[in-house]
C-alpha cells in the first residue's frame, strides 16, 4: 500500500482546509489535502457568495457581527481578485417589524459596522427592482465574493509552496498509538485503491461532514445540520447585495454575482447528510418570499437550484438552527486523550481566513513552529486557471482574442477550447483527469440556459480529439454531468427550463438512449 | 386597420412537427380541403431516424428486436397508450403511406421486415430504430458484418468526433478507425456547420473534392462513415455519386440538433405538401378558436387577428412543451390553445424524478391529452370536448415517447387515425 508522507494531514477540501493549508504553508509548514469529492464539494460551493459586513448579524451574535466586520476588510484587501465590492442594502417592506427598523441603525453602529440611512426614493432609484413596497433602506459594505476561485487561489499558492492536494480520497479511518494518530488510511474513490498518510499533526476540516470524520478517530461533536437552498437567476437583478431587514428567515438575501443574482436560502433542520437537494417545496417558499423585497423574482427564469448544509455546532431544539451561533469552533481534542487531532467547523465563508489561522496556529503550536500567521497582510495572489467560475469572464476575455479557430464549447455561458484546456491542465496539475464534472465545477460549462444540453456531447467529443478520453469514457462522463445538472433544474421545471429539459432529454434519451444499458 | 383575411376549410391541423406534417398529408391523400398552421422549428430537432417502437418497459430497459411484438406487449400493459387505440394493421398502412410518399419525394427510407435496426450514434451508444434514411443505411449493415471501417469528422464541427465513435466501440468492432478531413470549401474556416457542407454537395464538383479528400484516408476500410452531411435534396444520389468516386459503400451516422436529416424532412413537406391541396401558415400564432356547433373558427396572427379559418375540423397536433402545445407555470400543466383538461402528477413535485435517467421516466412525460378511441380529446366532464376536434402526436397521455423510442411512429399513427376519423364524423 502506497504510504504519503507529510507534517499535516487536512481532511477536506473545502474553503477551511484550502485556507488551512494556505496558512501552514505560508509558515513553511508541508501539508497534505485530502478531499472526498472535488474542491468546495460540500457548503463551501454551495452557498450564496457573500462578504458579509456583519449587519446580518447584529440583532442576534454581535461575535460573529464583529468578526464579519474584521474579516470583510482584510478580504477585501488580500484578496480583491475573488471579490467583487458591490456594497449591499437592507430593505424592509409594508407589514416588516418596524422596531427592527428602529433599532438597526443603533445596533450597526454599536459594533462599529459602517451604515447609511437612505431615503427609500433614493434606494429604488439605486436598485429599480427593488418593491414599491419598500418602507426602509439601508446601506452596507457587503460584498460578493467567488468562493470556487477562493478556494483554489488559497490551494493554489500553497501548492506552489510544495503542499499537495489529493481529489476523491476519502477517510476510511485512523491507526492511534500512545494517543497520537500515528497514519490515516484512505481510499481512492476513483482507483477504489487504498492508500495511507502519516502526518505529525491531523486536522479535520470536514465541514458537515467533522462528526463522521471524528468519529472514526473515536472522538464525538455535537453538530446539527442545517440545510440551506439557493436559486441562481438567469440575469442579474441588481448592482449590489439586497437583504432583508427582519429576523432572519428565507430567502432573505439576494446576491449578484457576474451576470447572475443567487437568491436564498432556507434554514431546515435535516438528520443525515444522504440526500442533499433542494425540493420544489422549498423553492415555491423562497420565490413566493424573495418576491416581497423583488416582485421579478416571482417572474424571472431561473437557471438553477442547489442546497449546502450548514454544520452548526451545539445542541438546540429550535427548527431551523437559525439562532445558533454562526461563529466557528476549534475543538482540539485533548480531553478526548488525542494530542495530534484538530477539529475546526462552523463559521462561514467570511470567516474562513480567521478560521484557518486559528487551526493553523494550533497546530504550529504543536509542531513547534514558530513563525506567526501572515494572511492579514500578505495578499493572496491570483492566478489564470481559476478565473473561469466568474459569470460572464469566459465571453469577455473570448471576444477579446478573437480566435476564430477557438470553437465555443458552451455556447451558453460562451466557453471555448481554450479554457478547456486550460482547465484540463489544471486538473492534472491536482491529481486528476478532465471529466465533464471537474470541467464544469472549475467554470461556468453547463451553467447557461441550455443546463448542459449541447456543451456536454461537444465537450465529451473535444476531450477525445486531444486525448484526454477514452473507450466508453465520453458516455459515462455524459451520463454523470447530465445527472449532476439535473439535481439543481429539477425543482425549477416550469415554463422555459421545462422546454429545456424536454429537448435535452429528446436529445440524450430520445436519440441517444444514454439511459439504456450499454 | 387591416383587413382581414377569410378562409372556409374543412380541417385545420395544428402543428407542423412530425404528427402535424403527416395529418397534412394524410388529409392531402384524402382530398379534404386542409390548412395547416404552426411552427415549423421543431422538427429541425427530429434525428431523422423514425422509430416505431423500441422499449418496453422502460422501467427494465427491454429493447424490442421486432416492433410490432413490441407494440403489442406494451398495449397490453398499458392499455391506455395511444397505440393501443390503434389496430398494428391500421399502425402499419399508416406508416406505409407516409413513406411512400416521402421516398416518391426522394427522401428514401429503408427498412427490415419486423426488425429494429441497430444505429451508431456519436456518443457511443446503438439505437433502435425502425425506419432508417436510406444514406444511413450501409451503416446498420457494417455493424451486423463488423468489417473493417473508416469514420471521418470535419474539423471545426462541433459534437461529433470521429475519435470518440471508435474508441466508444473500439471492443466491439475492432477494424474501426478514424481520420479527421478539412471540408472542402471550408478549410480555415473556424467553425463549420452542416447545413452550408450539405447545400454545397448540390455541384458535382464539390462532391468530387469531397471524395478526393477521403479517399487517401481509406487504406483497407471496406465502410466508410460522417456525420450526416450528403445534401438535403437528392440526399440519397449525392450519397451514391459520393460513393462511386471513393468506392466503398458510405452511411452517415445521426448528429445533434439541428441535424441535416431533421431538415430534409421539413424540406421534403413544406415543398410537397403544397401540390396534395393543402394550404399553410407557418410561423403564425393560432390566437384563438371559436368552438361552434358545426365547427371552428380560428384565429391567426401576432397582435391582433389577421386570418380567420372557418373550418368543419381540427387535428391539434401542436406537441408537448418544446411544440408549445402545453405550457406549464409553477402549479399545473394546461393545453395551450383550448385549455382542454391535461392528464398530469397531482403536484410539481411529482412531475420529475430524482433522476434525470431513473429508469422508469419522468411521469411528467406521461401527461397530455386523454381522448376517446377515435382521438376526440376529452372535455371536463368525460365527454369528447367537440364532435370533430381530434390530437395528434406527443401531446397524447400515457406514453413516453424519449423512453419508448416511439415518437415518429406513434405521431405518423395517431394523425392517420385522427384524420380518418374526422372523415368518418364529417361523413355523419
Amino acid at each position: 500500500m502506497q504510504t504519503v508522507k507529510t507534517q499535516v494531514l487536512i481532511i477536506g477540501g473545502g474553503i477551511t482546509g484550502a485556507g488551512i493549508a494556505r496558512d501552514l504553508a505560508l509558515r513553511g509548514v508541508n501539508c497534505v489535502i485530502v478531499e472526498k469529492h472535488d474542491i468546495n464539494a460540500g457548503a463551501s460551493g454551495a452557498n450564496h457568495g457573500l462578504l458579509h459586513s456583519g449587519a446580518r448579524y447584529i440583532f442576534s451574535d454581535t461575535h460573529s457581527a464583529e468578526e464579519c466586520r474584521d474579516e470583510g476588510r482584510i478580504l477585501k484587501k488580500m484578496a480583491p481578485d475573488c471579490i467583487e465590492d458591490t456594497g449591499g442594502l437592507f430593505v424592509a417592506v409594508a407589514g416588516d417589524d418596524e422596531s427592527y427598523i428602529t433599532e438597526f441603525p443603533h445596533l450597526c453602529a454599536k459594533s462599529h459596522i459602517p451604515v447609511k440611512e437612505l431615503d427609500v426614493k433614493e434606494a429604488r432609484e439605486m436598485e429599480p427592482a427593488l418593491s414599491s413596497k419598500t418602507i426602509a433602506a439601508f446601506q452596507v459594505q457587503d460584498a460578493s465574493i467567488g468562493p470556487f476561485k477562493l478556494s483554489m487561489e488559497n490551494i493554489h499558492q500553497a501548492r506552489s509552496l510544495g503542499c499537495d492536494l489529493l481529489r476523491h480520497s476519502q477517510v476510511e479511518g485512523f491507526q492511534i498509538e500512545n494517543q497520537r494518530i500515528t497514519a490515516t488510511k484512505l481510499r481512492n474513490l476513483l482507483t477504489h485503491e487504498s492508500f495511507m498518510v502519516e502526518a505529525e499533526q491531523v486536522v479535520n476540516a470536514g465541514g458537515a461532514w467533522a462528526k463522521e470524520i471524528a468519529a472514526l478517530a473515536g472522538c464525538q461533536i455535537d453538530l446539527l445540520y442545517s440545510k440551506g437552498s439557493l436559486l441562481v437567476t438567469h440575469n442579474r437583478l441588481t448592482e449590489r447585495v439586497i437583504n432583508r431587514l427582519r429576523p432572519s428567515s428565507n430567502a432573505d438575501i439576494l446576491v449578484p454575482g457576474g451576470t447572475v443574482s443567487i437568491l436564498g436560502t432556507t434554514s431546515i433542520r435535516i438528520e443525515n447528510l444522504d440526500a442533499i437537494f433542494p425540493t420544489t417545496k422549498e423553492i415555491d417558499a423562497i420565490v413566493g418570499e424573495g418576491a416581497a423585497m423583488i416582485p421579478e423574482l416571482e417572474m424571472v427564469r431561473y437557471i438553477r437550484a442547489y442546497a449546502g448544509v450548514r454544520p452548526l455546532v451545539g445542541t438546540v431544539s429550535e427548527e431551523g438552527g437559525r439562532h445558533i451561533s454562526r461563529s466557528f469552533t476549534l475543538i482540539n481534542h485533548e480531553t478526548e486523550d488525542l494530542e495530534n487531532f484538530t477539529t475546526i467547523t462552523g463559521g462561514k465563508l467570511t470567516t474562513y481566513r480567521l478560521m484557518a489561522e486559528k487551526t493553523a496556529d494550533l497546530v504550529c503550536a504543536r509542531l513547534g513552529v514558530t513563525k506567526p500567521c501572515v494572511t492579514r497582510t500578505e495578499p493572496l495572489p491570483t492566478t489564470p486557471a481559476t478565473r473561469w467560475t466568474q459569470p460572464g469572464i469566459a465571453p469577455k476575455l473570448w471576444m477579446q482574442h478573437n480566435d476564430p479557430d477557438d470553437l465555443l464549447l458552451c455556447e451558453c455561458e460562451m466557453v471555448p477550447k481554450s479554457v478547456v484546456n486550460s482547465l484540463a491542465l489544471s486538473i492534472h496539475e491536482q491529481n486528476g483527469k478532465p471529466d465533464l464534472v471537474a470541467l464544469g465545477l472549475r467554470s461556468r460549462i453547463g451553467k447557461g440556459t441550455c443546463q448542459g444540453t449541447f456543451c456536454a456531447q461537444r465537450i465529451a467529443a473535444y476531450l477525445y480529439d486531444i486525448d484526454e478520453m477514452t473507450g466508453k469514457e465520453g458516455l459515462e462522463n455524459i451520463r454523470a454531468f447530465v445527472s449532476e445538472r439535473w439535481r439543481g433544474e429539477r425543482p425549477l421545471l416550469w415554463d422555459t427550463s421545462l422546454i429545456q429539459a424536454e429537448l435535452k432529454e429528446a436529445l440524450y434519451c430520445g436519440l441517444f438512449g444514454v439511459e439504456l444499458n450499454d | 386597420m387591416t383587413d382581414t383575411l377569410n378562409i372556409d376549410c374543412d380541417l385545420v391541423i395544428i402543428g407542423a412537427g412530425m404528427a402535424g406534417m403527416a395529418a397534412s398529408l394524410f388529409a392531402g391523400n384524402r382530398n379534404i380541403e386542409t390548412v395547416q398552421v404552426g411552427i415549423t422549428s421543431e422538427i429541425i430537432f427530429a434525428s431523422g431516424l423514425l422509430d416505431l417502437m423500441g422499449v418496453h418497459p422502460v422501467e427494465h430497459g427491454t429493447v424490442w428486436k421486432d416492433p410490432w411484438e413490441g407494440i403489442e406487449n406494451l398495449c397490453r400493459d398499458i392499455p391506455d397508450h395511444p397505440y393501443a387505440k390503434i389496430p398494428p394493421t391500421i399502425i402499419h398502412d399508416a406508416l406505409e403511406e407516409l413513406i411512400a410518399f416521402l421516398n416518391a419525394s426522394g427522401l428514401a427510407y429503408v427498412r427490415h421486415e419486423r426488425q429494429n435496426a441497430l444505429v451508431l450514434t456519436p456518443v457511443g451508444t446503438i439505437k433502435p430504430s425502425y425506419f432508417i434514411p436510406r444514406t444511413m443505411w450501409n451503416g446498420i449493415q457494417a455493424l451486423e458484418t463488423k468489417d473493417p471501417c473508416l469514420i471521418v469528422d470535419i474539423e471545426g464541427l462541433k459534437g461529433f468526433s470521429a475519435r470518440q465513435v471508435v474508441s466508444s466501440f473500439k471492443s466491439l468492432w475492432p477494424g474501426m478507425d478514424h481520420a479527421t478531413i478539412s471540408f472542402p470549401g471550408s478549410a480555415n474556416q473556424g467553425e463549420v456547420y452542416l447545413e452550408p457542407l450539405a447545400r454545397s454537395l448540390v455541384i458535382p464538383q464539390a462532391r468530387k473534392a469531397l471524395a478526393d479528400v477521403l479517399r487517401p484516408h481509406l487504406k483497407d476500410a471496406r465502410f466508410l462513415g460522417m456525420p450526416a452531411v450528403f445534401g438535403i435534396q437528392d440526399a440519397h444520389k449525392i450519397l451514391s455519386d459520393i460513393e462511386k468516386l471513393v468506392g466503398v459503400p458510405i452511411f452517415e451516422i445521426p448528429t445533434m440538433p439541428p441535424s441535416i436529416p431533421g431538415l430534409r424532412l421539413k424540406e421534403t413537406f413544406e415543398s410537397n405538401l403544397p401540390e396534395k391541396g393543402i394550404r399553410r401558415f407557418f410561423q403564425k400564432r393560432v390566437m384563438g378558436v371559436q368552438m361552434e356547433r358545426k365547427g371552428f373558427v380560428v384565429q391567426l396572427g401576432d397582435t391582433s387577428p389577421e386570418t380567420l379559418i372557418k373550418t368543419k375540423g381540427i387535428v391539434l397536433a401542436s406537441g408537448r412543451f418544446l411544440g408549445k402545445g402545453l405550457t406549464a407555470d409553477r402549479k399545473q400543466i394546461r393545453e395551450s390553445i383550448f385549455d382542454l383538461p391535461v392528464h398530469q402528477p397531482d403536484k410539481r413535485s411529482e412531475w420529475h424524478c430524482y433522476e434525470f435517467l431513473d429508469p422508469a421516466g419522468h411521469p411528467v412525460n406521461r401527461a397530455g391529452l386523454v381522448t376517446d378511441d377515435r382521438f376526440r380529446p376529452l372535455d371536463r366532464s368525460g365527454n369528447a370536448a367537440h364532435d370533430r376536434l381530434f390530437a395528434a402526436g406527443s401531446i397524447l397521455a400515457h406514453q413516453d415517447w424519449m423512453r419508448q423510442k416511439c415518437g415518429s411512429g406513434l405521431a405518423i399513427a395517431t394523425a392517420y387515425a385522427a384524420v380518418n376519423a374526422f372523415l368518418d364524423y364529417n361523413a355523419s
